[in-house]
């Protein structure tokens, strides 16, 4: 269900909606002090990015990468290497970052794309694995240990802040950013394409739809925006190693963000950030290291639970409640919608 | 040849049967229900961790935990899949791959709590012994697991082709709707399927016990190990799985062996990157 889909009163109610979020998340600073709770909201605003990247892919188009931590740890570790090497500010590494994750894309996507869903899961998966083992054992980029940030901040271009305020604003800015471009793709004629390759490939083949090249266009474009979400990583941690970049825990952060806020929605992954990314660092705050294990038992009875009982996640819930309080001309309109 | 290279090579051999074994319970699930399972690789720890519980808890002989590991893991199997599979078999794309991908986090992560992360190995003691064939030194329990596996892979083949109960399968496999009509339950073939071949991870994982140093998140690396197999061999074909579990075990033996211990599962997945840009209907799948 697509805001621009609803009637005119869905439509009134959804902008209202999101001015109230727009304004909850500009004010959040101000609210909540303190290092933790403004460490916090940069996180839940980073790992929001990282989600709505994924489901660009993962949630309009259909094509579910559990291997998306490569290309975000191709964004982390980039900027933090022309660091290394040449001593550079690390957001120079950033347009070299979404370059290599272009190529990866490729790599990835037009041999497993030809094939039908579960193939390319497979691939991301195994891709993820192996560059994680390259990297670990690779001295050129730091291998196990990881490579480190400037250590004080030379100008502002090495954008090395003490406070997470500064990380709160520079996130939010390119949440805003994402959210518009997924926006207008879901309004789009791409957006169109992706929506019926992924209700049936055959099907949307069928009526002419270049199948191929519209979920590579998918994975590009999300690939473009994970890397982007890891280079911001690398920038307010300013220390990246194999695991934080390319480990299975980050694709798992991302697809259960997404799957648990709704995927194939606008504000889903954000909605799951708001819920998932607190909860992750209150139970690691709580439990020490020993507290991801627990977490991740938890996030994966949420992904079974969702995938069992509710595939549309927290949004498709929302939508259902919100549906119910329409009139009966409305809710025609959106069954109409929901059929199409 | 030297005679180091034709160790390698059997080596390989024998730990391919047992990449073969739990390959081939995938490559079953897949061809009755187009799912692809992916907690296999968790199921097959779970099936190692039976054997380090037997053994040093419980302190069992060898000859427990197989069948122990086979019995657990196939009721495992069956609660799977009536519990989750089931329902979202039919379900979207999404809800197919995440709902295994969930299962495969809880139990991965559920041993790090009770195991801890720590490696550990079953105690040399009671499954020592190396034997000495026309001047190859192997392990005995390297020996024994892959000629059990290489067995049960056998059995597997021949369970589903050559018996009543294979058939049923097959035909379920084949179309659900049809074989209700000749008065199978596909409900109930579907669960035996997932619980073979769950009980085939879990012996494989018991098996690999006695040669492998067993961690909580060995799950990961196995289940790659099964995609490539699965993929190597075609979808659906336990022939497939087996000339494919051996050749991956041959190619990860010579890949340590030549090039270094880190190039063992380097090699494996460069392989698969490689295989589905050349061939993705893999060896013997039809295209």
């Amino acid at each position: 269900m697509t805001v621009e889909a609803l009637p005119r009163a869905g439509r009134r109610r959804a902008g209202w909606g999101v001015l109230a979020a727009t304004a909850a998340l500009l004010l959040y600073p101000w609210v909540f002090t303190g290092d933790f709770m403004e460490r916090l909201g940069a996180l839940v605003l980073l790992s929001a990015i990282a989600a709505s990247a994924w489901n660009i892919l993962g949630g309009f188009a259909g094509q579910i990468s559990v291997g998306h931590a490569v290309f975000y740890g191709i964004g982390a570790y980039m900027p933090l290497l022309v660091y290394q090497l040449w001593q550079l500010p690390p957001i120079v590494g950033i347009p070299f970052a979404i370059a290599i994750s272009l190529v990866v894309a490729i790599a990835i996507g037009f041999p497993t794309f030809r094939l039908l869903g579960h193939y390319f899961s497979m691939a991301t998966i195994a891709v993820a694995e192996l560059i994680r083992i390259v990297v670990s054992n690779w001295d050129f980029v730091g291998a196990a240990i990881g490579l480190m940030g400037p250590a004080v901040s030379r100008t502002v271009l090495d954008f090395s802040f003490k406070s997470s305020v500064p990380y709160y604003y520079l996130f939010l800015t390119v949440l805003a950013l994402v959210l518009a471009v997924t926006w207008h793709l879901q309004r789009s004629r791409t957006g169109y394409y992706l929506r019926a390759i992924k209700a049936g490939e055959r099907a949307a083949r069928s009526l002419g739809v270049p199948v191929r090249r519209y979920k590579l266009y998918a994975l590009l474009l999300s690939a473009a925006f994970t890397s982007v979400a890891g280079s911001l990583y690398a920038l307010m941690i300013g220390f990246i190693d194999p695991d934080s970049g390319f480990g299975i825990l980050v694709s798992v952060d991302m697809i259960i963000i997404a799957a648990l806020g709704g995927a194939g929605t606008l504000f889903g992954p954000l909605l799951g950030a708001i819920i998932l990314v607190p909860l992750r660092e209150f139970t690691n705050a709580e439990f020490g290291g020993g507290g991801s294990g627990l977490t991740y038992i938890l996030f994966g009875g949420i992904i079974m639970a969702i995938s069992r009982f509710e595939p549309g996640g927290l949004m498709e819930i929302w939508n259902r409640i919100a549906g119910s309080r329409l009139g009966p001309r409305q809710r025609r309109h959106r069954s109409a919608n929901r059929a199409a | 040849m030297s005679l180091t290279l034709v160790q390698v090579i059997v080596s390989g051999l024998l730990v391919g049967a047992v990449y073969a074994l739990f390959s081939s319970g995938l490559s079953l699930v897949w061809g009755m229900m187009n799912v692809i399972n992916f907690a296999h690789g968790d199921f097959v720890m779970l099936g190692m961790y039976t054997a380090f519980v037997a053994m040093v808890w419980l302190h069992g002989g060898p000859l427990l935990f197989g069948p122990a590991a086979a019995v657990l893991l196939f009721l495992l199997g069956v609660i799977v899949y009536y519990g989750l599979v089931r329902q979202v078999m039919r379900g979207p794309m999404l809800a197919q791959i995440l709902s295994t991908f969930g299962l495969a986090l809880v139990i991965r992560y559920a041993a790090f709590w009770v195991f801890s992360a720590n490696f550990v190995t079953l105690p040399e003691g009671a499954l020592g012994g190396t034997v000495n064939l026309a001047g190859i030194f192997l392990g005995l329990p390297q020996l024994i697991s892959g000629v059990v596996a290489l067995v049960l892979t056998a059995g597997m083949y021949l369970l589903l082709s050559h018996t009543a109960i294979g058939s049923r399968l097959l035909a379920v496999a084949e179309d659900r709707n049809a074989a209700m009509l000749m008065g199978i339950r596909p409900d109930r073939m579907q669960a035996l399927a997932w619980g073979l071949a769950s009980a085939a991870a879990g012996i494989a994982g018991a098996l690999m016990a006695a040669i492998y140093p067993i961690s909580p998140t060995i799950g990961e690396t196995l289940a790659i190990t099964a995609f490539v197999v699965v993929t190597f061999g075609g979808f659906g074909s336990v022939p497939g799985a087996l000339v494919a579990g051996l050749v991956i075990g041959v190619v990860q033996g010579l890949s340590a062996f030549w090039f270094g211990p880190i190039y063992r599962d380097v090699a494996v997945y460069v392989l698969f990157v490689l295989m589905l840009w050349v061939r993705p209907q893999g060896l013997m799948g039809r295209p």
